[in-house]
């Protein structure tokens, strides 16, 4: 061999080993990058799923009105009419799946009203608050309110 | 090859017929598995909350629903939302005194009476859901992501627990769950709303201070709510984008 490719060696070797780093990042790519990556943005497509997996808890109130709805008729008009059965009862997404299962508990009523009546002077004024010293002479909330239609 | 006029409707009308036929094949393959996603499309999508704290009445509900309804340690206290209480004296703005006791959980005992004058009212907080959110700009390796439908999620199974995004997010909505060493945050009860329920504070809400709304559908209330109220993002000289609106925000909000 002589002329300008007497030394041509050199660039195969180069190119072969090129080539070869090129193989290896390609490979280490396929197995480090995770399944779904890039395909919305730069994280794993599948984290949308993993996100929607959790379990339910609270069953959502058109869940509620499928097996109850005397008590969403006794609500019509009253004050407490637009508030979910859950933020007084709590979480029953169990008992919507399976009413056997898991049963209802009655909430207690006197800390649950003065959770959100009880004076306070950061509350907005409009809203009906009350002094459970002063309020209702010791009778429980319930001896004048239906908590379904409190209006006395 | 000849073709007549015959034919050359023939074959016309079959293709249009199969083009349809595989266009709505593949919208539903787009639209995902029926177990995973029922109805439910991302890019339909774009999420955010109209917040009225002239409702809020602190009473914590939202506090509570959301611990029970994603699982978030009770104690330490950690939040994914909390509640907080202000109390402006003498009308500065500029120095508000604020208290979040357990983050609002066990509701707000009296602390001010209503006789020096001050202003006083709760806020509520949670993830912004940012659409240009500092903190997944700083994650390194893609745990963290505002997805399509404009929710900020986490990929539990890729944080590195480095902790950048909690110093990252301007409003303070992230933690780091002891029990498990990654970064988590409000979800916006992802699991709950692509189920086409609303999310647990929301739902538990018994003011209708805080609305879930879809910008995307344009029946959706929170379209008349932006309307009618005049409202604001919190800290908007950060541009971050942030999707909770706050009607009857006050100066002394951070």
């Amino acid at each position: 061999m002589s002329g300008r490719f007497s030394d041509v060696q050199h660039l195969v070797r180069m190119a072969a080993l090129f080539i070869a780093g090129v193989v290896v990042f390609l490979i280490l790519r396929a197995l480090l990058v995770p399944e779904g990556f890039g395909v919305w943005g730069h994280f794993r497509a599948g984290a949308l799923d993993d996100n929607r997996a959790r379990p339910l808890r609270f069953a959502g109130r058109e869940a509620c009105a499928e097996c109850h709805a005397d008590v969403l008729d006794a609500r019509v008009g009253s004050k407490h009419a637009a508030i979910g059965c859950e933020a007084c009862h709590g979480p029953l997404a169990a008992h919507a799946a399976d009413p056997d299962a898991a049963r209802a508990s009655r909430p207690e009523a006197a800390p649950l009203c003065r959770s959100c009546h009880e004076r306070n002077v950061a509350r907005p004024a409009a809203f009906p608050q009350i002094d459970p010293a002063e309020h209702g002479g010791g009778e429980p909330c319930l001896a004048c309110h239906q908590p379904h239609h409190p209006d006395v | 090859m000849k073709i007549d006029r015959r034919d050359f409707v023939k074959r016309t009308g079959t293709y249009l017929v199969l083009t349809s036929a595989a266009a709505a094949a593949w919208d539903h393959v787009v639209a995902g598995t029926p177990e995973t996603a029922p109805n439910y499309r991302v890019t339909d999508h774009w999420w955010g909350m109209a917040i009225d704290i002239d409702r809020c009445i602190g009473c914590g509900n939202c506090v509570r629903a959301c611990k029970v309804e994603n699982d978030v340690p009770h104690e330490p206290y950690y939040f994914r939302t909390w509640v907080e209480r202000y109390h402006v004296p003498g009308g500065d703005i500029e120095h508000p005194v604020v208290d979040s006791p357990n983050g609002g959980h066990d509701g707000f005992p009296e602390r001010y009476g209503a006789v020096d004058g001050a202003k006083n009212f709760f806020v509520p907080k949670l993830c912004n859901h940012c659409a240009h959110s500092p903190c997944t700009q700083v994650c390194p390796v893609g745990a963290t992501f505002d997805g399509p439908d404009g929710v900020v999620l986490v990929d539990t199974s890729y944080c590195l627990g480095c902790r950048y995004c909690v110093q990252a997010c301007p409003y303070g909505c992230r933690y780091i769950d002891p029990r498990t060493n990654t970064v988590d945050k409000c979800s916006l009860c992802y699991h709950r709303i692509t189920r086409g329920l609303t999310t647990a504070c929301c739902e538990t809400c018994p003011t209708g201070a805080r609305r879930l709304g879809d910008l995307k559908d344009p029946n959706d209330p929170i379209h008349e709510f932006l309307r009618t109220h005049k409202v604001q993002v919190l800290k908007p000289q950060m541009a971050t984008g942030s999707k909770m609106y706050y009607s009857g925000l006050d100066g002394s909000v951070r």
